[in-house]
């Protein structure tokens, strides 16, 4: 995008979603099977994290695999 | 655009409710979150530090922008943190009506520039808006365009520094003085090293934060109200005889609406004037678009970034709404201190502590900070180019008799890089002392930007507009502007003439204002180039229409053609008018 051998934006953010997918799905993943006597957040049965860090694996891998600089074109 | 208005809910507020509590507390995976992403933003800079060596690379990001990376950035730079909490205050107070911000007062702006306007910016290769006025009508009015913007760009982002300081302290519970120095020495990182390709890359990023963070509510919102029927029926049980989901149905009147403004107010002041001269003339946006890598792609981007703007209401007017639906009993900031409950100006941050668990709370905060720094990296990239290209250069070249090597200019970019993030950092302390200073700068910065539309749009659009037309025209509209404003201090009373009603607001009053500044603005310019001599045709090819050879688009297919587009996303702007009239 700013010269032949420069890293696209896309790959900067598909690593960021990727980290924090990652990051949030684990944090959510314990309430899943083992759900809290107490809860802080309205709808936790919902288990919103989980999904969304889910979420942002699909888009942050999906970005990684198809903006990675090694890729051939 | 909507400094007035932050100011009003979110500023004063908080400086009175100011206190140790704070709305939610973060947890090791929300903390870990906003580390990773100050990492990242810096990481962006010190990567693209090797593109940004040249004065094309440091103040133009090398003009080497997709249409997609020039349109999310266009965005971006325009979605402040305080911008998110403010409208989603705002929709809480006046309900969808503050929708009109983002729709009427947005898309038809940004069509313009992308179809009419962005091929004579893009054509002239100029560095800057003051740049364009330099080339159409000499140094007079671009020097008085250039300093005013230049003073007013980093006295406003000191402003948003402190005000986004504020917030993390209220929402957090963060020190203010740790809020203003990570933010803006990490903004002032990434520009230094990267510029304004720096800049743009970490915009998009933070656009995507923005959206992924700010969507857990609306999402989360609509499934407990249940759906938007049942948003709409529980606002009514807890506000009946209130409308805050009609956009126009309440504008036959000032009295009717709660934001006190009558339709042509919002049609004319806001939709017109007020927009048109933020979308298509204030360089922190425009310069985002300079940077795209074609004529095609520079009238896609703000093409491309009005879909998305249309969206914004989604995450910042619907959370809102929801708040009505679901949380009613927030009040005015007053009240609320006296009775010790939370106000409206909080709804966004109350929301996210009702739904965001684990990790999303972190991802929340970071769209915050991600919408501020956004911001204020689109102030300082754009106070450096003005500052090097348009103030700093002709004196150079004036005192010095030389031209200046290009290296020489992005060492003074990236000192005035630092120099800018200095600025702001004192703004916000100053601010912090006085607080009236914030009326004062705001009410200056908006006394500019309606007569520089009139220049602009003339200087391009009529080919017989003189230099010395340029400039009086934009002096007459500034100066009336002052005068209006400096009225209606002296004597309330004048609120019923220049805004056409004593039951005009604060907005309604901005509105009025700028219409009759740009309308005189238009006016003297017109009459000083009947009196004046013409510049000779030669003189103004690639400046104006009419002396311009606009490229042909006839071998693009229709549905790369940027008119297009532009006609598809004024259809559902249309649309989605009637639907939520």
């Amino acid at each position: 995008m700013v010269g032949p051998r420069s890293i696209s934006i896309w790959f900067f953010i598909g690593i960021l979603l990727l980290i924090y997918g990652i990051a949030i799905f684990a944090a959510n993943i314990s309430d899943y099977f083992w759900p809290p006597a107490e809860h802080t957040v309205v709808l936790w049965q919902l288990h919103f994290g989980v999904w969304w860090g889910v979420l942002l694996i699909i888009i942050g891998a999906t970005y990684f695999m198809s903006f990675r600089p090694w890729k051939k074109k | 655009m909507g400094n007035h208005m932050i100011d009003r809910l979110i500023l004063r507020p908080l400086l009175l409710f100011f206190g140790p509590t704070s709305i939610v507390s973060l947890g090791w995976t929300d903390t870990f979150v906003i580390v990773i992403y100050f990492c990242f933003v810096i990481g962006i800079g010190f990567y693209l530090m090797r593109y940004a060596k040249t004065g094309e690379g440091f103040f133009m990001a090398g003009r080497q922008m997709t249409a997609w990376i020039a349109g999310l950035s266009f965005v971006a730079a325009n979605l402040g943190s305080l911008e998110l909490m403010g409208w989603a205050a705002s929709a809480y107070q006046y309900g969808i009506l503050a929708t009109h911000w983002y729709w009427i007062g947005a898309i038809p702006a940004m069509l313009f520039l992308g179809i009419v306007m962005m091929p004579f910016y893009y054509i002239s290769r100029t560095h800057s808006v003051p740049g364009y006025l330099k080339l159409r009508y000499g140094e007079g009015a671009s020097l008085l365009s250039g300093v005013s913007f230049g003073f007013m760009t980093v006295l406003m982002s000191g402003i948003n520094m402190y005000a986004m300081a504020l917030v993390m302290k209220v929402v957090l519970g963060w020190d203010i003085h740790f809020s203003i120095w990570v933010s803006s020495l990490t903004v002032m990182v990434y520009v230094v090293l990267g510029g304004l390709l720096s800049a743009i890359f970490n915009e998009v990023l933070q656009f995507m934060l923005i959206w992924l963070g700010a969507l857990i509510i609306p999402v989360l919102g609509l499934v407990e109200a249940g759906g938007w029927s049942g948003m709409v029926d529980k606002i009514h049980a807890n506000f009946p005889g209130g409308d805050y989901t009609h956009l126009w149905r309440t504008m036959g009147s000032f009295q009717d609406n709660p934001m006190g403004i009558h339709w042509t107010g919002i049609v004319f002041g806001l939709g017109f004037v007020t927009s048109f001269a933020y979308w298509t003339t204030d360089f922190l946006v425009v310069q985002r678009v300079l940077a795209a890598r074609d004529l095609r792609s520079a009238k896609m981007a703000p093409i491309i970034g009005s879909a998305f703007k249309m969206m914004v209401p989604f995450i910042v007017i619907l959370p809102g709404l929801l708040g009505l639906a679901l949380i009613p009993g927030l009040v005015g900031e007053q009240q609320a201190v006296a009775t010790g409950g939370h106000s409206y100006n909080e709804v966004l941050p109350l929301m996210l502590a009702r739904y965001a668990g684990p990790g999303l709370l972190g991802l929340g905060v970071t769209a915050l900070i991600a919408g501020f720094m956004s911001g204020m990296a689109g102030n300082i990239s754009a106070f450096a180019t003005v500052w090097t290209y348009d103030i700093y250069k002709p004196l150079h070249i004036k005192l010095s008799k030389n031209e200046g090597t290009d290296a020489h200019y992005v060492k003074i970019g990236r000192w005035c890089t630092i120099i800018g993030v200095f600025i702001s950092i004192g703004t916000a302390y100053l601010v912090q002392q006085f607080a009236s200073i914030m009326d004062y700068v705001q009410a200056l910065f908006s006394f500019f930007v309606a007569p520089l539309l009139g220049t602009v749009l003339l200087g391009m659009l009529w080919k017989r507009t003189t230099k010395e037309a340029g400039f009086w025209g934009l002096f007459a509209g500034i100066a009336s502007s002052v005068g209006m404003w400096a009225w209606v201090k002296i004597d309330p009373g004048a609120l019923r003439i220049i805004a056409l009603s004593e039951h005009a607001k604060d907005m309604a009053e901005n509105m009025y204002r700028a219409l009759w500044s740009w309308l005189i603005c238009v006016g003297v310019t017109i009459i000083v180039s009947y009196l004046t001599a013409a510049k000779p045709e030669t003189e103004l090819v690639g400046l104006v229409r009419g002396c311009t050879q606009i490229p042909s688009e006839g071998d693009v297919p229709l549905w790369k053609r940027p008119i297009f587009w532009a006609t598809v996303i004024f259809v559902v702007f249309v649309a989605l008018n009637i639907l939520f009239w």
